[in-house]
Formats: C-alpha cells, sequence, structure tokens
C-alpha cells in the first residue's frame, strides 16, 4: 500500500505566530507549468491590520537591541536558512520554472545577503553618522536611526532573492516591517517564516502576509501607523495610488533597484542631531 | 418597594441561600455565544460613542501625580482634542487624596457636568479597620466626590461573616446618603465561583449599592465576559423583585474597542436596553479610551488610524 502525502497547510505569520486569514479566505496557486501548487492564505485588510499592530509593539524591544546583537539574530538567520536550502530550491523551481541550477544560485544569493547586510548591522552608523563641526563649546553627533513600522511590497519575479533584498536592510536597523509575499509565487516567502519563527528574531519583528497586492497595499498605504513603504514590487499605476495614499501621514515611499546597497537601509532611517557640551 | 430581608445577618443568610446556584458551563458558553455578535458600521459607531460616555477614566497607580490628573481631566472633557463631537466619559475615578484636584481640573476644562469617582475603604485590599473605612470615604465626600468605589472585606465574606459584610456596605451607604452614588466592588477573582459573584451582588444590592462592580483591575482575571453576564442578571432579577434598578461597573481588562462592545451586547441582551446607559453600565478603564478613539478616526477617516493621534497616558 503507497503511503498517503501529509499536505501542507500554508498560512500567514503575524505577532510570531502562523494564524489562518481571520477572513477564512485561499486562494490557488500554479506553478509555472500550469499545474496546481497549494491553496495559501489570502490575507485581509483586518490581517494587514493585526500585522501592523504587532509590528508597532515589536518596535521597542527590536529597535534598542544593541546593533550587533541584531547582528547576530540576523546571521543565525541565514544559518536557518542554509538548513532549508533544499526545501527552498525546490519551491523556486516550481513555481518559477528555469533550470536546477538557476535555482540554487537564487537561493545561495539570498543567504549570502542576508549574511551581508548581517554585517551592516554594527556599521551603518558609522558610515552614515557624523560629527559635525560646529563653532561653539559642544559636541555635535548625527547618527541614523529606525524609522519605525515599514510595509514591504516585495518584489514579484524573484520570490526569494527579492524578498530577502527587501526585507533585510530594513530590520537590520531596527525597523520591523509587514510583509506582502509575492502574489503567484508566496512559498518561498512562508518557509522564510517558518525560518524566522525558529530563529532568534522576536515575535513580531517581521510579518509575512500572502494575498492580493492590490487588495492590501492600499489599506498599507493609508495606515497611519505604517511609517514607511518599499513598493518595488508594485507596477506603476498602484505606486501612484500608493503614494498619494500615503502623503496623509508623510509616509517615505520608495521604489528599488535589484543591487544591494547601504543606502537601501538609509531609505528607511531618520538621522538625529544631538549636542553634547565639552568636558562633562 | 419589596423588603427581602430584615437586616439581622439570619435573614440574610436564609435569602441567599434561596438564591438558585450558577450553571457554569451555561454561563461560560452563553457568553462566549454573545461575544461572537457582528456589530458593524452605523451600529458601531453609535456603540463606540455609548462605550466612551461609559468609561470611568481611571487612573489609580501609586505613581499619581497632580499634573497627570490634569492631564486626564482634560481629556476626559474633550477625549479628541481635534473633534469636539466625541462626547465626555462618564466619570474620572482616582484615589481619595486627588479628589480634590480633580474637581478643580475639570471644573475649569468646563466638565462640571462630569461625576469625580473615589476609591475608598481601603482600595484595593479592603484591609483596614472599620473606623478607618469610614473615615477614608468621609475624606473623599468633603472632597466633593459624587461617586464613591468601595470594596468589600473578601476575606470576610469568603469565612461566612456575611453580616459583618452587609453592614459596612450599609454604613458607608448611610454616610453616602444623597451625597453620592456608592459602587460595591466584589473582586470577582478573588470570589472563586459563580454562584459567590451571584451571592455577593445580592448581598451588596441588598445593603443599598447603587452599583455593583466586578472589581479593583488589581487581580486577574478581572471583568470577564461570564462574571459580567452573571452580575448583569442579578441586577435584572433584582429590578423585577424589588422595582429598583441597580447598575453594573465591568473594570479592568477591558482595553479594546472589541471588548467594550462585547460588554454592550451582554448589557442588551442580558439585563436589557434599559441599562444601556451610563447611568446603569459603566466600564472601568484607562487604555480603553484610546482604542475607541482609534476606532472612531477610523470610522470616520476610512484608513487606520496609529497610536501617534491619541495622547500617551
Amino acid at each position: 500500500m503507497s503511503r498517503i502525502d501529509v499536505k501542507k497547510t500554508y498560512k500567514l505569520f503575524i505577532g510570531g505566530q502562523f494564524p489562518r486569514s481571520e477572513s477564512g479566505r485561499t486562494y490557488e496557486i500554479k506553478g509555472a507549468n500550469g499545474k496546481f501548487i497549494a491553496n495559501p492564505s489570502l490575507a485581509s485588510r483586518k490581517d494587514l491590520r493585526d500585522s501592523v499592530t504587532a509590528a508597532k509593539s515589536a518596535l521597542p524591544g527590536w529597535s534598542a537591541a544593541t546593533a550587533f546583537n541584531r547582528g547576530q539574530i540576523l546571521y543565525r538567520v541565514a544559518e536557518i536558512m542554509q538548513g532549508r536550502q533544499e526545501q527552498f530550491k525546490s519551491e523556486i523551481l516550481a513555481l518559477e520554472g528555469g533550470t536546477a541550477k538557476a535555482a540554487s544560485t537564487q537561493v545561495e544569493e539570498a543567504i549570502d545577503l542576508w549574511v551581508w547586510y548581517a554585517g551592516w548591522c554594527d556599521k551603518i552608523s558609522t558610515i552614515a553618522g557624523a560629527t559635525n563641526p560646529i563653532a561653539g563649546p559642544y559636541y555635535n553627533f548625527t547618527t541614523p536611526e529606525e524609522l519605525g513600522v515599514v510595509g514591504i511590497i516585495a518584489e514579484q519575479k524573484a520570490s526569494l532573492l527579492g524578498l530577502v533584498a527587501a526585507i533585510a536592510p530594513v530590520i537590520a536597523t531596527g525597523n520591523t516591517a509587514v510583509v506582502i509575499a509575492s502574489e503567484k509565487r508566496p512559498l518561498p516567502a512562508i518557509t522564510l517564516s517558518e525560518a524566522l519563527a525558529t530563529s532568534d528574531l522576536p515575535a513580531g519583528v517581521l510579518n509575512i502576509l500572502t494575498g492580493k497586492v492590490s487588495e492590501l497595499a492600499p489599506w498599507m498605504a493609508s495606515h497611519m501607523e505604517v511609517d514607511g513603504m518599499d513598493v518595488s514590487g508594485c507596477d506603476s499605476k498602484l505606486e501612484t495610488e500608493l503614494r498619494v495614499l500615503g502623503a496623509e501621514n508623510l509616509k517615505r515611499i520608495h521604489r528599488f533597484g535589484k543591487v544591494p546597497s547601504p543606502q537601501r537601509m538609509l531609505a528607511f532611517m531618520e538621522s538625529k542631531t544631538v549636542w553634547h557640551p565639552i568636558g562633562v | 418597594m419589596v423588603t427581602l430581608v430584615d437586616g439581622s445577618e439570619e435573614s440574610l443568610r436564609t435569602y441567599l441561600k434561596t438564591l438558585p446556584g450558577v450553571d457554569k458551563v451555561g454561563a461560560d458558553q452563553r457568553a462566549a455565544m454573545l461575544a461572537t455578535r457582528s456589530i458593524k458600521t452605523t451600529s458601531k459607531s453609535w456603540a463606540i460613542d455609548m462605550a466612551i460616555q461609559m468609561v470611568d477614566l481611571t487612573t489609580l497607580e501609586g505613581a499619581d501625580t497632580e499634573g497627570k490628573v490634569r492631564a486626564i481631566c482634560a481629556k476626559a472633557v474633550h477625549p479628541d482634542p481635534t473633534d469636539f463631537s466625541v462626547p465626555s466619559v462618564g466619570a474620572v475615578c482616582v484615589y481619595n487624596d486627588l479628589v480634590k484636584v480633580t474637581r478643580q481640573n475639570l471644573d475649569a476644562n468646563g466638565g462640571s457636568h462630569i461625576p469625580v469617582a473615589a476609591v475608598t475603604t481601603a482600595f484595593p485590599s479592603g484591609r483596614a479597620s472599620f473606623p478607618v473605612k469610614i473615615q477614608d470615604t468621609k475624606d473623599a465626600l468633603d472632597d466633593g466626590a459624587t461617586e464613591i468605589d468601595m470594596v468589600i472585606d473578601r476575606g470576610a465574606f469568603l469565612s461566612g461573616k456575611l453580616g459583618l459584610v452587609f453592614d459596612e456596605i450599609k454604613s458607608i451607604k448611610e454616610l453616602c446618603a444623597d451625597r453620592a452614588h456608592l459602587k460595591v466592588i466584589l473582586e470577582t477573582g478573588e470570589l472563586v465561583t459563580y454562584d459567590n459573584v451571584r451571592k455577593a451582588s445580592y448581598l451588596a444590592m441588598l445593603a443599598g449599592a447603587d452599583f455593583i462592580k466586578t472589581s479593583t483591575g488589581k487581580v486577574t482575571p478581572a471583568a470577564t465576559a461570564p462574571v459580567v453576564l452573571v452580575m448583569l442578571e442579578a441586577v435584572r432579577d433584582y429590578y423585577v423583585q424589588t422595582g429598583l434598578r441597580i447598575g453594573v461597573k465591568a473594570a479592568g481588562g477591558i482595553r479594546t474597542t472589541k471588548d467594550a462592545i462585547k460588554q454592550l451586547v451582554l448589557v442588551n441582551e442580558i439585563a436589557g436596553p434599559d441599562w444601556l446607559n451610563p447611568q446603569y453600565f459603566r466600564i472601568g478603564a484607562s487604555a480603553l479610551l484610546n482604542d475607541l478613539l482609534l476606532q472612531r478616526m477610523k470610522l470616520a477617516s476610512g484608513h487606520y488610524s496609529g497610536s501617534n493621534y491619541v495622547t500617551l497616558d
């Protein structure tokens, strides 16, 4: 008798938990060959709201963690991802098609990118901060600090690499994030959330939703608790709409290219300048 | 008015014995079932405004200062300073020694219609001698408190000294007379069973309480839905028996708009719509008000608001 496969339920990742959508909805995703693959949760605006609440409550703890500690935790995420390499690879292969070689390369690049950003955690304020020249008996320092809660609409095509390229620079600097995964290729994002849940990342720092970008993104852009947005995964028509909605609370909205850069970290940071008397 | 007991401990004991026990499974189930009611759009907006008017805005910390009291008084009058269509809260609840400054600040901010509630009788434990409890209440009344939140002696209640608990409530009620409303805190988290909650509710009502209140907010669990349900049943039945309408105050653990609306559903379904009035139902809370305001903003603007748009208390 042949064994019956144990099928996986693909769920959301909110506040360190794996709930189904509160709406109870799911949607169908198909592979590169047009065959059915899975029924992940179709997140609703209330799931988005809960994610933002979770991200906001995780913010004080995560942003207060030392940069060195954040770097260690991000490196640990890379370690866990390494152990799940095969799972990432088979998901990418099924969803994106292409060769096995290309799939492994994407996974390896994604893991290396985590490590690269992990290394940046305790260096970014050194290169972007400054001791400012002033005419007076004071020191004057500028240091970059986290912006707050950042909404991320991940790149749609490269389902793992695009995701990591967007997430890692945001949380490395002490922000917390709500991510809308690639709409048609969400499985690597769900697997990544399982890696995150078993690393030392505090609950709520990263929240991952699967569902329709066109449904969720406007609620994200108009949410007053969200301080910045990465709209790299949107078309330009939706981006315009999001920029209009986001203007209400002066949200920082950015679209990035493919090249990893410390600029991606600085895009969601704020400069704080303090005066300190000399000799005290 | 029908007199149910003649004031002696014996008659009280006999009467409380006639009360039927609470079906625990049934009460839990009913409360859980009512919590699934969906309140949306116009009903939600009505419920939010009603809940704001029912809030007893509370600060009961050892670290309370006059400055903190000033801030919550301003908030009590106009919970959202950017939107004067938001109603004032039901009352401001403070410790005894801050009653005077609370009254002054409310009056100065145009909130002379808002009552000041003071917690007395050695709140929250109730462990003090009887003369101290009386003096505690007198001080609050003399400073201008128009609502007195007293605690019962749970130790006495649990060891069966019902007469003692009854007499304490009665004496405090005589002190309040026409000057103040008396709310009796049962501290249901320490009463262990729902039967005790029902008994204590009747005991307090028979002794002259104008309100029965779930908890001090210092003990968990506090105002859980089944406990509020049992208390609402008690005031409803008492009204049928005597014609006296007693209020209920749910305090402790009610932090979100969703929790507050669940309480309103309970009030409407168990006691009836006559109790959906700040005169007969109150919610003791501090953090709840901010969430009510955020939800109100969401309904008005159509997008989710954020914690930067309400005060830090």
